[in-house]
């Protein structure tokens, strides 16, 4: 006979002194909090790179805090450009959607324990850490930061201080920064997957998982397929730096007047190994916010999800198509149309998948029973950014139309939208769902509301005009328009970017108010509030170190069992017995 | 019908459990983890093979990014000169070889007769060392040699590519040295579960090396 009880009796006992419980914990619980903090601490200092950024774009003669002569350089405005992106890439979008609620949420979800490596968990949280003080140190050497982008294409990335302020210290601090990463990824990847395959509980076949954990599942595995390609490319790029080869250096270079001791290198190898990490990267961001959005549509439509099935194999087309395109970042870079035309049909064929979530979402919410909840209304923003970001990426998708609109706002405009909101959205999304369950008090409902209005629109008002600036032909990536005078009508749509931008921004201080008074002062939480059915609903708020207090429930149901006819409530747990849920008198 | 019947969902567990290849005979493990140290749960090793071989996944994927660079570098200018590999690398080749031997030899005796174990595992951690010794000096050849790293994409690829499979080696003797240290008894998994993880990381070190060295191979 077999037993699962082995498996939830708990690795490890409860930790006591502070260190233990709050610092070097083994606990997923306080593993995805740090992971969480990280990127909202990130995500701080990342507004605050785009604003500056936006202050010098439209106003080049204001006087910015912290630099020399108190104006931005060019090359400053590329540096702060390149860390902006790096640091909402990596440390906010590819940490908190997964490694934040993924930690904290997937093992009770699936009815574990813990995760099946804690000690690797923890190793892999302060492993993240460490790359992005790494990161964050290029501000502070000398040349400051790096100006590559976040892309950090070579030669440029590849040469030495020679090549612009930044490309000394700062950007092989970058490089590794970004080699640390991709170490801890790996080890948070192989965590997930091990943990979802070994460690479910009783009766949780993998079709009752909630769309969530599927979500997590093959986003663990695209990251564990994606990381260490970025991780040979890093190294390939630091000896290119360090010690003289030339793996992407191409010969013939003159810079700043010398000649450059390098030759037969291929800035394309570069690209390639680049974004055959990079796309993956993109659906790493997104997938846990579309399964966060299944989730928390069903649970507050008070309906399972539509085509349940069809969304599960929907993220694994996503999952599995995501790593044929990568060539679609480079339809400018000289290759063969032939190729370009490959990539463009598997990059629209990413539609098919996508449109199949977005009408099963609109099939979810359909004559439902609607709460109009906090988390409730950034699922619904999720829905129309991901709607709203991803129709422009089948423009971006056609190599005719990329030739005009490839570094442009058009494309700042379609990542920001898929990536800097509908992402965002998951993550705000998740946050006002599970702020219950984690500190045992809720987020305060009418500040949660001010903040998602004036985000929503805000990021509209950002986002929608960039689109209209890319067509008309403005470049990406130009700290400001006084050398162009084409651009100039531009200005005052760019003004019009910046302050809903401020705006919006400051409307996020409304969101860190709320969470830091509420942990402390919040509305107390029951177990379940919401109502929901998977299984981090059947424990306390919050829930005790082992989660289950030994006893491992044993699952019934499927996740989404809402509204079923002959039930006394609209809700069915998954963890509650056939002869213990409650029918209708009739 | 909104549940299964308890046999029911025991069969599925059993499906699930059942035909993942831990390799671990299953012991007495019908009762609960009640903390007596004498019994272990069949299952607790099984999520460290699913780990190890996801683990191997992510280091195909490094080296094979390496791999399809070389390739790519290799047929883009007329700047490759082919290096002549040191005839030591053939003699560290048959070292490894042997240690995947000898780490199976261990590994067989890693449950019942723990003597002849520890000198088998010592024996290929020993072996192990050697190699990475003898990898050093046949870099050493090829410096005297007047190949250096940077001066051409051919050796660049040489010293890149085998002190990367090195460092994942030395990763490997680390494993090799817990393996023999460590006090199994009071552990959550068994001495031969262990040694077996140990030995599936090296036998792929192994395979590594000789996918390397064909590839170098087939550089000239």
């Amino acid at each position: 006979m077999v037993t699962h009880d082995s498996e939830g009796a708990h690795a490890h006992a409860a930790p006591t002194g502070f260190i233990r419980k709050y610092i070097f914990s083994l606990d997923h619980k306080v593993i995805g909090i740090q992971y969480w903090l990280l990127a909202l601490f990130s995500v701080f200092v990342g507004m605050f790179l785009s604003v500056m950024m936006r202050i010098h774009l439209v106003w080049p003669n204001a006087h910015i805090p912290f630099v020399e002569n108190n104006q931005l350089t060019p090359e400053q405005y590329l540096a702060l450009l390149t860390m902006h992106g790096s640091i909402m890439v990596f440390m906010v979008l590819t940490t908190a959607p997964q490694s934040g609620f993924g930690n904290y949420i997937l093992p009770i979800q699936i009815g574990a324990a813990d995760m099946a490596f804690p000690v690797l968990n923890m190793l892999s949280f302060w492993t993240t850490f460490l790359s992005l003080v790494v990161m964050i140190s290029a501000f502070f050497v000398t040349g400051g930061a790096p100006i590559s982008g976040w892309t950090a294409y070579p030669p440029l990335s590849a040469l030495d201080a020679i090549a612009g302020p930044g490309q000394g210290a700062g950007q092989t601090l970058w490089v590794i920064g970004v080699a640390i990463f991709c170490g801890a990824s790996l080890m948070g990847a192989l965590n997930f997957i091990t943990t979802i395959i070994d460690l479910r509980a009783k009766g949780m076949s993998l079709m009752r998982m909630p769309l969530t954990c599927w979500a997590w599942f093959v986003t663990a595995i695209l990251g564990l397929l994606a990381f260490g390609v970025l991780l040979a490319a890093c190294l390939l790029l630091l000896l290119d730096r360090t010690a003289g080869t030339s793996f992407f250096i191409p010969g013939g270079l003159v810079v700043s007047d010398k000649i450059i001791d390098h030759k037969g290198g291929s800035p394309l190898l570069w690209q390639h190994l680049f974004w055959f990490f990079g796309h993956p990267e993109v659906y790493i961001a997104i997938l846990p916010g579309m399964g966060v959005a299944s989730h928390i549509l069903s649970t507050f439509s008070r309906k399972p999800v539509f085509g349940y099935r069809a969304m599960v194999h929907a993220i694994c087309a996503i999952g599995f198509l995501g790593f044929c395109v990568w060539g679609h970042h480079m339809f400018v870079s000289g290759m063969s149309p032939y190729s370009a035309f490959a990539f463009s049909l598997l990059t629209m064929s990413i539609g098919v998948p996508s449109a199949i979530k977005t009408f099963n979402w609109l099939g979810t919410i359909w004559n439902g029973k609607i709460q109009f909840t906090c988390s409730m209304l950034f699922a619904l923003g999720f829905v129309s950014l991901f709607v709203s970001g991803g129709v422009t990426g089948l423009f971006l998708a056609q190599p005719s139309i990329d030739l005009f609109f490839h570094d442009t706002y058009f494309v700042v405009g379609h990542f920001h939208l898929i990536m800097g909101v509908a992402a965002i959205f998951g993550i705000f999304a998740a946050t006002y769902f599970w702020f219950p369950k984690m500190f045992g008090r809720h987020l305060n409902e009418g500040a949660g509301k001010l903040h998602f209005w004036l985000t929503f629109v805000g990021v509209y008002a950002i986002f929608l005009p960039t689109h209209w600036l890319g067509m008309v032909g403005h470049p990406r990536r130009y700290a400001d328009l006084s050398g162009a005078t084409f651009l100039y009508p531009l200005i005052p749509v760019q003004k019009f970017i910046s302050i809903a931008a401020f705006i919006t921004i400051g409307s996020q201080f409304i969101f860190l108010f709320n969470f830091l008074w509420s942990v402390k002062k919040g509305m107390k939480a029951t177990d379940n509030p919401w109502h929901a059915t998977t299984l981090e609903w059947s424990i306390p708020s919050p829930p005790p170190h082992d989660n289950f207090g030994g006893h491992i429930p044993v699952v019934y149901h499927g996740p989404y069992e809402f509204s079923v006819p002959g039930y006394a409530d609209d809700y069915v747990p998954q963890h509650l017995a056939p002869e213990h849920v409650a029918k209708n008198k009739s | 019908m909104n549940s299964m019947s308890d046999s029911a969902i025991l069969d599925e567990i059993e499906i699930i459990d059942s035909g993942k290849g831990s390799g671990v005979p299953p012991r007495d493990g019908g009762d609960d983890d009640s903390g007596n140290s004498g019994r272990r749960s069949p299952f607790s090793s099984r999520r460290y093979f699913t780990g190890i071989s996801l683990g191997l996944v992510a280091i195909v994927m490094f080296f094979m990014a390496l791999t399809s660079a070389y390739i790519v570098r290799k047929g883009l200018g007329g700047d490759w000169r082919p290096v002549r590999l040191p005839s030591l690398l053939w003699v560290n080749t048959v070292v490894l070889l042997a240690s995947s031997l000898t780490i199976e030899v261990a590994r067989r005796r890693a449950a019942a007769r723990l003597e002849s174990f520890r000198r088998w595992w010592a024996l290929t951690t020993v072996l192990g060392v050697a190699f990475l010794v003898g990898q050093v000096i046949a870099w050493r050849q090829l410096v005297l040699a007047g190949f250096y790293l940077k001066s051409n994409p051919a050796n660049s690829f040489f010293y890149m590519l085998t002190a990367s499979h090195g460092v994942h080696l030395a990763g490997g003797i680390i494993a090799l040295l817990y393996v023999g240290f460590r006090v199994w008894e009071r552990a959550r998994i068994t001495r031969d579960a262990a040694a077996e993880l140990a030995s599936i990381y090296w036998h792929f070190m192994d395979g590594l090396w000789v996918f390397l060295l064909i590839l170098l191979n087939l550089g000239r």
